[in-house]
């Protein structure tokens, strides 16, 4: 089983490789809404910096976002997906690979750019740490929430709105608690209730988005 | 409808008083279809007679409002696993990313499917074999359905599910996989394919299912009280 989860997982990554633009243009989205405060608000540090954390978490799940309906679009557009249905993998695990691989392909690359935009938004030196390790820990919940949101809208043209409607009020919980891990942190108090509630979102939406995401699409084929 | 009692138990794939609907439309009903090994059953019928409905249903990837599909005496409507195992479906669709190579997009399958046949060995029956190492999107359409046939010979499935098998290929291509079916029939395989063109089967191992017969009719109880 576990193999075949890496080799669904291998495909989607070597996919993405190939493509190439989805990725590099999802990282070039992330940093375009961050570079956007300092000029709307102006250059005032304090202001700046006390926005940061939020400004740029704000902006990781906008980004996340844009590449959601790109989890299923493609496969149930080249037939691939009634082929997953019926090979003998159960479907449950075909998303739960391919949400690992939106992750990875998605999430992985906002975490590692996001120092840069720290800078940018001025970010006081204590915040860096706990914004990667909060985003690390919450952002595979933004991939598997959305895995549900892909799944339910695949079968739609132009479900991309109807998705962002649908999603976006699910991340706020993965928000408020991802921000207010680093402003604590950054404060001087522990943070540890926060990140648990953190990994505790992630963990939940990985446990019930195969098998909702599996359902969504077997009725959405229909 | 009916076939024989004797026929449930038998080896043969059955199906009996199937019926589907599409959105509201209904597509067909009572329909039945009796396939033993060895042989194929062509689907006819106009656009929209649902063909592709009815292979669909027995891929388990639509339900059927009603009726069943039984193989030796067991119901096999939607049974995930025996489907996986014995059912190999060929939709419209290639199921091929056009990004990965031919040999990539057939290895994956391989994988999935749980099967090791030979792709290269496959390839060459379909006569696709100078493509493998190309990426599907550089392939003209009739290539990318030779393609997609190479799964379908290195599935293991005794039933294979051929929805237009020949669209896009030129005549060569047909007369292999004419030649590739007849192997199949020989072999005890089993077709269910959904043409408008002469597959060139072999006449006494392929018999013919013309959706016409199953075309959905208003009970005449409603048909009156609507008049």
């Amino acid at each position: 089983m576990i193999s075949l989860i890496l080799t669904i997982i291998a495909r989607d990554l070597r996919l993405s490789l190939r493509r190439g633009s989805t990725t590099i243009m999802v990282m070039g989205f992330f940093v375009m809404v961050v570079i956007m405060f300092p000029f709307a608000i102006g250059p005032e540090q304090n202001i700046l910096q006390r926005m940061s954390v939020g400004v740029i978490w704000v902006a990781a799940l906008l980004s996340c976002l844009l590449s959601l309906d790109s989890i299923f679009q493609s496969d149930y557009e080249d037939g691939s997906l009634d082929q997953f249905i019926l090979s003998p993998v159960p479907l449950e695990l075909v998303v739960l690979a391919k949400c690992i691989a939106h992750w990875i392909t998605t999430s992985l690359p906002l975490i590692i750019i996001t120092p840069i935009l720290g800078i940018l938004m001025n970010l006081p030196e204590q915040g860096y740490f706990p914004l990667i390790l909060t985003m690390l820990l919450g952002t595979p919940a933004l991939s598997f929430i959305g895995g549900i949101g892909a799944s339910l809208t695949v079968t739609l043209r132009r479900g991309g709105v109807l998705l962002s409607l649908l999603i976006l009020p699910l991340y706020i919980p993965v928000l408020i608690f991802g921000v207010l891990a680093v402003k604590a942190t950054i404060d001087g108090y522990p943070a540890t209730e926060h990140l648990m509630l953190l990994i505790s979102f992630s963990l939940f939406s990985a446990a019930i988005t195969p098998w909702a995401a599996a359902a969504a699409i077997r009725s959405g084929l229909e | 409808m009916g076939f024989s009692v004797s026929n449930m138990s038998s080896d043969h794939l059955s199906g009996q008083n199937l019926a589907c609907i599409r959105g509201d439309r209904p597509v067909f009903s009572n329909l039945a279809f009796d396939l033993p090994p060895g042989r194929a059953l062509i689907l006819l019928g106009a656009n929209g007679s649902g063909k592709s409905s009815l292979m669909k249903i027995i891929a388990g990837l639509l339900p059927a409002i009603s009726g069943e599909i039984s193989i030796q005496g067991q119901n096999i409507l939607g049974d995930k696993d025996w489907i996986s195992q014995n059912v190999c479906y060929l939709a419209h669709k290639n199921g091929m990313k056009p990004e990965l190579t031919v040999a990539e997009n057939l290895t994956f399958w391989a994988r999935l499917e749980r099967h090791d046949g030979d792709i290269r060995e496959q390839a060459v029956k379909i006569g696709i074999d100078h493509c493998l190492d190309l990426p599907v999107s550089y392939l003209s359409s009739g290539q990318a359905r030779r393609a997609a046939l190479t799964r379908i010979l290195c599935h293991p499935g005794n039933i294979w599910l051929l929805d237009e098998p020949t669209v896009g290929l030129d005549s060569d291509g047909v007369a292999l996989l004419s030649g590739l079916m007849n192997d199949h029939l020989r072999r005890g395989g089993r077709i269910l394919a959904a043409t408008h063109i002469e597959l060139g089967l072999e006449a006494d191992k392929s018999s013919v299912l013309n959706m016409a017969d199953f075309a959905y009719q208003m009970p005449d109880i409603l048909e009156e009280s609507l008049l």
